[in-house]
């Protein structure tokens, strides 16, 4: 590919940008053309989010320059920046979730007049939507619409204000493996229409799938820029981390791990119903065990129960009908905290919604779970000392990348947010694991730690219910895998020699012969 | 100013509100400092048009305030209510539970203290009848505060109105009490209880009016920095405050915690009361409290619901209420005077505390441009 001949799009020159003590981005530049997908890769922490945040207008540089379609210009707000026709879609969507989709692309636009004029930007939007493959109903309010869904909103919002250079931090972090391969489709398509997309992502796979070009960012600074058909897996893995990472060069064909001698089952389900937050049935009738030693990987597409399945079992969500039992003592509506005493521990599927505080700093978030107790605990006083042993340890052993405990978690980079979450919540000795998307986020060396914690974890004997839409990392991890479609358990299937196309069928809700029918539970008085 | 490149003609020129990502610490420093010079600029404006001299009138009021023993005296006897009801909001503020009740609580604190000293146990000796009216005022104060906490646990009522209107009650039934049950007989008619016992009075500090209400205050600012730092319930108020969802997740009792988190304020407010009653009125009557419970609320915000923050935040704002006070004896001024130069302090602080966090920008809005040279589809 000839990128010198396309048009420049962004030329950002020696960008520094320091938050205190830390660098970054230092000494950064960054080019990216118009017709092309340009892909920013790097570990967590390495500074990605906060580069195109400065390009989106939300931070502004210490140092360096910046040229948009050539020109040069200084941003002061993201308003300003979309004026130039850049736009962000940043890893929290910014939806008003009570409007429509049209009043959300009509927020803050400045049109004349003091009426929403809803029926133009329908019209505009189904075009839109149309001829880059990014359908919703522009009439549907947002809460309705599933994640997925809903970035589409993001972007079609963007285009509607006229952006020509769309940023995407982590995209596809949200996205089931369908509406990834979707997502994919889409910035290709634009990219053909001469726009420039820059895309942040985890997966090297898909980075070298959608891209054209590919930069590396390690610890703020760019240490390579390739062009991805030039390039691989393994080049790409060494420059983010700056040596050989044996593990993730080539995917270790994940030998389904020995047996591990299962035991009783630790939690039981039977016939469990909840609601969703609109108050329509998300679980309709679940019928689940696992024992001890055993991982059950739950698969399905994003929206068909699987966060109302965690919620209810933790205690986080009222069961409408149906029981749950934990270590074989009744725990259905049973409070969040009485189920985390019973040993049970939660990676929420919003981290910093539910398992994280972002205003209160490191150690605060560390000891969330444990402050109640010796050696944290001293009668109703918290020993300032162990807390800050404890937090060290915490940090060091998950190798959170932070300027040390008393820094805001908020301004974590958001895979070290969920590193210390997931270092938190598999540490000590949980009974019962509910785990969603443990991984989602995290860049490569870690979610490889994160999976020997989990492996870890099975093999001392805990229970573990994984919930994941990233198929690879079911059949890596789970013993068994049930998949859910429309709140129901369409069939439960051993991972080992599991098929992805059968699995792909069931999670469509297609009941494919020849699967292990549901296995019914019988709980006493249940 | 930063100016942007080459803004083409389409946009409206026009100031608009931004928010700072990330507030400097120097900004934080200045701001305060900043906001009382314009305060005073803009009262100067104002004194000026009332035909005073802006240098003289601010002397004066310094003067009143801290220039001399009775002024500075005068400023630490209103220290001390603005302190403990700015304690009390603060705590409920910290968990985001908007208490605009201090008023009231204030009023419970001090109707309970009385009762106490004047029905209750009269005759005892100074430490008991302190100790009792001390007590009194803290379960008054708490009482008043656990309803409105009451009504958010179990029913989700929303505090900021149930716990204003209870304000209105508290008053009104003082007024009712110093009108008809406890109106001291010998009054002539004038709304008033009876004077407590002496040995009801708080020791004074020599010749002064400062009590020993002080004395409670900073020690509740000092219990109070301790408890929200170092120990769990602290812990469990901090994070219920900044995310109640996450809190629940770690199974925080929620409700339990609004109980007692309310009730402190109360509490602390109640004992505002108590020390007003027994350390300055001696006997209950109308118009207790200025509206200190009111004050409070801004004391806590200045005061960045730090217990040390408000401590210096109390001091400061009741050295602004006697400097004004005593302008009216000193120079002679209107009685409007003092509260309009109050008001516009008090503005320009608020103001400037916004201002830390938002910054107005000047100048065009960028028109949609196409940087790409393409026509949108
Ligand atoms: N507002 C902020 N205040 C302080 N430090 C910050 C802030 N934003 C980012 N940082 C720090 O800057 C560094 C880079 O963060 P950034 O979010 O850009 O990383 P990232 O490459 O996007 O990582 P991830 O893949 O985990 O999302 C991190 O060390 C982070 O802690
Ligand atoms: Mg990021």
């Amino acid at each position: 590919m000839i990128h010198d001949e396309r048009s420049p799009a962004i030329e950002m020159r020696g960008i520094g940008k320091r938050f205190g003590a830390t660098a970054a981005n230092a000494d950064v530049d960054f080019v990216a053309r118009f017709g092309e997908v340009h892909a920013l890769v790097g570990e967590n922490g390495a500074g990605k989010s906060t580069l195109m945040s400065i390009l989106a207008g939300l931070y502004r540089p210490d140092a360096g320059t910046l040229a948009i379609g050539g020109r040069p210009v200084r941003l002061r707000s993201p308003r300003e920046a979309i004026g130039l026709g850049v736009g962000m879609v940043y890893q929290h969507f910014m939806l008003v979730e009570p409007f429509t989709v049209a009043e959300n692309v009509l927020l803050g636009q400045e049109r004349a007049g003091p009426w929403l004029e809803t029926g133009a930007v329908e019209r505009e939007l189904r075009e839109l939507g149309e001829r880059y493959g990014l359908a919703v109903d522009p009439r549907a309010p947002v809460w309705t619409l599933s994640v997925g869904e809903q970035q589409r909103v993001e972007i079609l919002r963007l285009l509607h204000r006229g952006a020509k250079i769309l940023i995407l931090d982590e995209p596809t972090a949200v996205l089931t493996p369908q509406e990834a391969a979707g997502l994919v489709r889409t910035l290709r398509g634009l990219a053909a229409d001469g726009f420039c997309i820059v895309f942040i992502s985890h997966k090297l796979d898909e980075v070298l799938a959608v891209a054209d070009r590919v930069t590396v960012l390690r610890r703020g600074r760019v240490v390579g820029s390739v062009a991805a058909a030039e390039s691989d897996r393994r080049s790409l893995a060494r420059l983010m981390v700056g040596r050989e990472l044996a593990s993730l060069v080539e995917r270790p064909a994940e030998e389904p791990h020995e047996a591990v001698a299962t035991g009783e089952p630790v939690l039981e389900l039977a016939g469990l119903r909840a609601e969703g937050d609109a108050g329509r049935p998300a679980l309709a009738g679940i019928d689940l065990a696992v024992r001890a030693g055993e991982t059950v990987g739950v698969a399905g597409v994003a929206g068909n129960g699987q966060r109302e399945l965690a919620e209810t079992i933790t205690g986080l969500r009222r069961a409408s009908g149906g029981r749950v039992r934990i270590g074989g003592a009744d725990a259905t509506n049973r409070s969040p905290g009485e189920i985390a005493r019973a040993g049970v521990a939660h990676v929420p599927e919003d981290r910093l919604a539910d398992g994280l505080i972002g205003g209160m700093d490191l150690a605060g978030n560390a000891i969330l779970r444990r402050y109640r107790r010796p050696p944290l605990a001293r009668g109703p006083f918290v020993v300032a000392r162990a807390v800050a042993a404890f937090a060290d340890r915490l940090l060091k052993e998950h190798g959170v990348a932070a300027p040390g405990r008393r820094t805001r978690l908020g301004t974590l980079s958001g895979g070290n947010q969920q590193k210390l979450l997931l270092g938190r919540e598999l540490a000590g000795e949980p009974r019962l694991i509910v785990a969603v998307h443990p991984t989602r986020g995290v860049d490569v060396g870690a979610t490889e730690a994160i999976h020997a914690l989990l492996r870890a974890q099975r093999e001392r004997g805990a229970a573990t219910l994984l919930i994941s839409e990233d198929l690879d990392e079911l059949l890596a991890l789970a013993d068994r895998i049930a998949v859910l479609f429309e709140g129901r358990v369409m069939g439960i299937v051993p991972a080992a020699g599991a098929d992805p196309e059968r699995l792909g069928l069931l999670m469509a809700g297609v009941d494919g012969g020849g699967v292990a029918p549901v296995r019914r539970v019988a709980v006493a008085g249940g | 100013m930063v100016e942007l490149a080459a803004p083409s003609g389409r946009g409206r020129p026009r100031i608009r509100v931004e928010r700072v990502a990330a507030p400097s610490r120097l900004a934080s420093a200045l701001v305060p400092v900043v906001s009382i010079a314009l305060a005073l600029a803009a009262s100067g404006v104002l004194l000026l048009a009332a035909g005073e001299n802006p240098i003289a009138v601010y002397r004066a009021m310094l003067r009143g305030a801290l220039g001399d023993r009775n002024g500075f005296a005068e400023t630490l006897v209103k220290t001390i209510p603005l302190l403990l009801t700015g304690l009390g909001v603060a705590v409920a503020f910290r968990m985001r539970l908007w208490n605009i009740g201090a008023e009231g609580q204030l009023y419970l604190g001090a109707i309970a203290a009385a009762g106490t000293g004047l029905y209750l146990v009269p005759g005892a000796p100074a430490p008991l009848l302190i100790g009792g009216m001390l007590v009194a005022g803290l379960v008054g104060g708490a009482a008043w505060g656990l309803i409105p906490g009451a009504l958010r646990a179990f029913l989700g009522a929303n505090e900021i109105i149930t716990s204003l209107m209870l304000n209105y009650v508290a008053i009104l039934f003082s007024e009712y009490l110093v009108h008809g049950p406890w109106r001291d007989p010998s009054s002539f008619g004038f709304p008033g209880s009876p004077a407590l016992p002496e040995a009801a009075d708080l020791p004074r500090w020599g010749t002064t009016r400062v009590h020993l209400g002080l004395l409670f205050g900073l020690v509740a600012a000092a219990l109070l920095w301790g408890t929200l730092r170092r120990t769990r319930w602290g812990y469990e108020v901090g994070v219920m405050g900044a995310n109640p969802r996450a809190a629940r997740y770690a199974g925080m009792p929620t409700r339990r915690t609004i109980l007692a988190v309310m009730a402190l304020s109360g509490a602390l407010c109640g004992l505002a009361g108590m020390s007003e009653l027994a350390g300055i009125g001696h006997q209950l009557q109308r118009n207790l409290s200025p509206g200190y419970g009111y004050t409070a609320i801004i004391v806590a915000w200045l005061g960045r619901l730090h217990p040390g923050g408000i401590v210096l935040v109390a001091f400061l704002l009741a050295a602004i209420l006697v400097g004004g006070d005593q302008l009216q004896s000193s120079m002679g001024l209107p009685a409007a005077i003092a509260p309009m130069l109050q008001g516009t302090i008090l503005f320009f602080l608020l103001g400037g505390e916004a201002l830390v966090r938002y910054r107005l920008a000047w100048g065009a809005t960028v028109p949609s441009r196409d940087p790409g040279g393409r026509e949108r589809a």
